[in-house]
Order: C-alpha cells, then sequence, then structure tokens
C-alpha cells in the first residue's frame, strides 16, 4: 500500500515476515488476515510456526471478515472477536503472559495497528517490537485534542467529533501512545463556518 | 506582590505589561531584517547585565503573576504536566539545576540550604518553604519536575537518550505556542517537530538533533522562537484553541497596538548529569506592539520580517489573518533607514 508523503509523525508500516521466536501472536482486522496469510505460505516452516501461533481476529471497519480463511489454517488458537474492544481483555493477557521471544504481528486497519502497537508498549514491550502491514480500511482513529475523546472509524475530513460534537479537521500528526491522528477545531476563529466533508478515507 | 513583580493576569481582564525597564532588556529575536528557519544556536553563556542572559534562568517582574497562571491552567487540566515512569531521576536533576542557579544568581529571593541530602529551599515571593530529602519523592508535596516547574517561569520538557534519537518523556507544558504535550509524549525528536512547515526539507531539524545528542553536561545552548499572540494569553494551547481562536478576528486598527503581541520564546538545552536526558526550558516573552515600536529599530525590523516572511511560515505561526492589519501598523514605524546589526537596541 502506497501512501502519499507525509509528516515524520505519520508511521510507516512494513511487510509481515516470520521471524524465529518460541510463540507467535498474530492481531488482524478485515483484509489484515491476507496479511497474515501470505506470511504463512512465505514461512520456511509454516507447520512449526502455526503450531506455536495463536490468532486474534475481528472484521474490519468496512466488514470484510475472512475468519474461514485463517481458521482454515489451523493455528495452535485462534480467536475471533466481534470488535477490538472485545478482544481487549485477552490482548492484555496474551501480553502481560509474554515470555522472551514471543514474536507480534499486528496487520489490517491502523487503529487496529496502533492498539496492537499500545498495548504491547503498555506491556513494556517496545513498539517496535511488533511487525506492521497496512490493509485494507484507510478509515483512520482520531483523538480530539480539545475533549480527548477518541472517534474510531474517520473517514472524512472535517468530521464531527463524537464526544464533544466540535467540527475536527485530521491531522497527519500521529501519536503512538494514543494510537491515534490528532483532530483539531477547524472552525475555532470563525464558528460555524465548515467546509463541506470530503471522503478522504474509506 | 512587593515592588520586585506585577500584579497583573494573563486572562480575563489581561492586566499584563512590560515595565520601560521590561522593554529595554526584551529578548528581541531577530539579528538581521529578514527570518528564515536555522539551528541558530549559541553557548549560554552568562550575558550582558541586565539582559535576559545575564543568569542561567531568568527571573523578571511577570514571575508572580506567571506562576499563577500557571496553577490555574493546571487546575483545569491535569494532563499538561506529565512525567512518565522513568523520568523522575531527570526531573530530580532538573530541580538541582534550578535550586542551585536561582539561589547563587539571586540571593535576595531565593535560598538553598544542603546538608547531605537534607535540603531547605526557599522562595521569598512566593512564601515557599521546603525542607525534603534530595532523591527522596516522599518528601516533597508532588513529583521533582512538577514541584520545581511550578515555581519556574517557562515552560519545561525532559528528553530522554536512547537509540541516537532523543524522546519527549516528560513536561510542564502551559505557555505554548500551540503545541500539545499530551499529545507529543514519548515521541522521538523528529516526530514531535513533524507539524513544522519547511524545516524537514531543510534539514534542520537532522542537523539540531546530531548537535544535541552530543551536548555536553555543564555546556548549555540557546536559541530563540517567536510567533504572535494576540492579547497577553500565555496559554495558547490546542486543548483551548477554540476558547482562544475567535480573538484573532475581534482586532482592529484602533485595537492592534495594545492588543497583538509578540511572542519570544528563549529556548535553552542543558545535559543533566544523572539521568543523562535533556532539559529543554522554554521561556516566554510577550511584548505588546506599542510597547516594542519604542525602540526604533526593533520597530523597523519587526516590519520588515512581517512584511517579507513566507505565506507558509505565517499560516504555521498562525497570523496569516491579520499579517495586513500588522503591516498597517508597523510602516508607519519604519521609514526605511537602515539598522544596526544584532539584536540590542541602539
Amino acid at each position: 500500500m502506497h501512501a502519499p508523503p507525509s509528516i515524520p509523525s505519520r508511521p510507516v508500516y512494513g511487510t509481515l515476515t516470520a521471524r524465529p521466536g518460541r510463540g507467535h501472536l498474530m492481531v488482524a482486522d478485515g483484509e489484515g488476515a491476507e496479511a497474515l496469510l501470505a506470511m504463512v505460505a512465505q514461512a520456511e516452516d509454516a507447520s512449526n510456526l502455526l503450531a506455536t501461533a495463536q490468532i486474534i481476529y475481528m472484521p474490519g471497519p468496512n466488514g470484510t471478515d475472512l475468519s474461514d480463511r485463517l481458521q482454515a489454517l489451523t493455528p495452535a488458537r485462534f480467536h475471533r472477536s466481534p470488535s477490538f474492544a472485545a478482544a481487549l481483555p485477552r490482548l492484555q493477557k496474551v501480553l502481560a503472559d509474554a515470555h522472551m521471544g514471543l514474536q507480534i504481528y499486528a496487520a489490517g486497519s491502523e487503529g487496529l495497528i496502533g492498539q496492537v502497537q499500545q498495548q504491547a508498549m503498555f506491556a513494556g514491550l517496545p513498539w517496535q517490537a511488533v511487525q506492521t502491514e497496512h490493509r485494507g480500511s484507510t478509515v483512520r482513529r482520531v483523538q480530539c485534542v480539545h475533549c480527548k475523546g477518541i472517534t474510531e472509524n474517520v473517514r472524512t475530513d472535517p468530521f464531527v467529533c463524537s464526544h464533544c460534537g466540535l467540527n475536527l479537521f485530521v491531522r497527519d500528526h500521529y501519536s503512538r501512545r494514543i494510537a491515534a491522528f490528532q483532530g483539531v477545531n477547524i472552525d475555532a476563529e470563525d464558528p460555524g463556518l465548515v467546509p463541506p466533508a470530503q471522503e478522504r478515507f474509506a | 506582590m512587593g515592588l520586585d513583580f506585577n500584579d497583573e493576569t494573563f486572562r480575563g481582564d489581561y492586566t499584563f505589561r512590560n515595565s520601560p525597564r521590561a522593554i529595554a532588556r526584551f529578548p528581541f529575536p531577530f539579528p538581521e531584517d529578514s527570518y528564515m528557519y536555522s539551528v541558530n544556536m549559541e553557548p549560554h553563556l552568562p550575558g550582558r547585565p541586565g539582559s535576559v542572559f545575564e543568569h542561567v534562568f531568568d527571573v523578571d517582574e511577570h514571575y508572580v503573576a506567571e506562576m499563577r497562571d500557571r496553577a490555574l491552567v493546571l487546575a483545569e487540566d491535569p494532563l499538561r504536566c506529565q512525567s512518565l515512569p522513568h523520568m523522575t531521576l531527570a526531573g530530580w536533576d532538573l530541580l538541582e539545576l534550578i535550586m542551585v542557579a536561582k539561589a547563587r544568581d539571586y540571593p535576595q529571593w531565593f535560598s538553598l540550604t544542603q546538608d547531605g541530602n537534607r535540603w531547605h529551599w526557599v522562595i521569598r515571593p512566593l512564601q515557599i518553604e521546603q525542607s525534603f530529602t534530595f532523591l527522596d519523592e516522599t518528601t516533597l508535596p508532588c513529583g521533582p519536575m512538577e514541584y520545581i516547574t511550578r515555581q519556574t517561569q517557562g515552560d519545561f520538557t525532559l528528553q530522554d537518550q536512547r537509540d541516537d534519537n532523543l524522546w519527549i518523556e516528560a513536561g510542564m507544558v502551559t505557555t505554548q505556542a500551540d503545541w500539545s504535550l499530551d499529545f507529543d509524549i514519548g515521541m522521538s525528536f523528529h516526530e514531535w517537530h513533524a507539524p513544522v512547515p519547511l524545516a524537514h526539507e531543510m534539514r534542520v531539524f537532522d542537523r539540531a538533533l546530531k548537535f544535541l545528542l552530543n551536548l555536553q553536561l555543564g555546556a548549555p545552548v540557546r536559541r530563540f522562537n517567536w510567533t504572535m499572540t494576540v492579547d497577553p494569553l500565555l496559554d495558547t494551547s490546542p486543548e483551548n484553541y477554540p476558547k482562544w481562536g475567535p480573538s484573532k478576528t475581534t482586532m482592529t486598527a484602533d485595537t492592534i497596538g495594545h492588543r497583538q503581541h509578540l511572542r519570544v520564546e528563549l529556548q535553552t538545552l542543558h545535559r543533566l548529569p544523572r539521568s543523562n536526558a535533556i532539559v529543554f526550558p522554554i521561556r516566554c516573552y510577550l511584548i505588546k506592539f506599542e510597547e516594542l515600536v519604542t525602540v526604533p529599530k526593533w520597530a523597523r525590523r519587526l516590519h520588515r520580517v512581517v512584511r517579507d516572511i513566507p505565506d507558509e511560515l505565517a499560516t504555521y505561526k498562525g497570523f496569516i489573518r491579520n499579517k495586513p492589519l500588522m503591516l498597517d501598523y508597523l510602516s508607519k514605524y519604519d521609514d526605511g533607514a537602515p539598522t544596526s546589526p544584532g539584536i540590542w537596541a541602539d
């Protein structure tokens, strides 16, 4: 996936590669399943990889659900979750129990990837330890800099903060700790003067 | 307040003002008639007596009022002061740096008595007196960075150094030019500077980072930054932008001299001894246009800087909307005469 040129805080993503490890945690949403499938297909020792792998998967923001194809890999553990929020307690438990040598892979929407990195950091792991691959939806997770509320799956710019109702424009400035882009009030200087919302993310 | 410190506000009725002495010592940031980004760092050595460079930390007539304003900001929004858990030692380093310097440079206002790790600290203008054990957090009312920066003018950020980078991982930020500590905390050097236009292409941040990674203990450096602020509001935070943004739209030719302020940041950088972190004090100075134009050289030069600045920079600094109004006002004080090199008034 090619992103237009942006500013240095905007995350860049890679391509998943199976690395040697004592365990493999794979978290994906939507089309991110295809990144996992591609990684497994190219792994030198796919059967050993899958024998020590657990997959946490949820449908993408656009509804894409490839659960069946991932489950058919028959990893050691497979968990389908209806949403990231629902998967969170399980993810936190897995990260808290993680031993040295656990490989972590996150694939799919930026919101999913960012939140996996965030949880890894909260568990005391370096965020760089999470391999990432962006696939599928480009909707954004955006934090309102004013009320601090996070709006998921933002498609338009500007958009209305789902918490405080201010009209926000979406910056490329991104916080790993918050796992969100920054939204700033667009009509602060001229209240009510809001340009039409453009569908920037899909 | 006493004779040394102004009783003034940075919000509401905005009674902030500079005395003639404060105007004369104002850190005018332009050494020449034009402005473009540069790393522009120089050693932070004690400078000319009476100037803001005289001491490591400048204490001026706005001290007490600025500390009152900081307390108000923090009461409204505690996220303006944050320190990640591994930054406590850097906080102690900072506390020591400030206390030792102020007790040495301003004995009439500050005193520090050290008996091993048992320290006694007094700030007469703020009626603060504190006995505590250095490096023992339980002996202070809050963490060491928060404690000392509630009593010290200017914003502060603490940068941890690792992986050949600097990471902004603690700070007290209540007098900022529109950036959010809460959002940026944890970022690397290039990440937290990401929104600045033009400078990345000029490789300003590559060079600045390389320079700072080699910053030596006892050899602090300084530079200026600047922007424009309508009304003497210290807390121009992105958090509160919906509250202060509209002020830009109500300034007129009649009010600009009083309401428009040049906002100058005296930024210094110091290596810290125990943590090897870098502290970045960002000290904000405000001056009204009507105060600034009492210095003819500064009036001429500011007119030329504002006139010639690229629109992209004026937009980023947030004053493109009022640039024509500023030029109308400042042009009356620019007779085209040459200006002398350097920042000092003639």
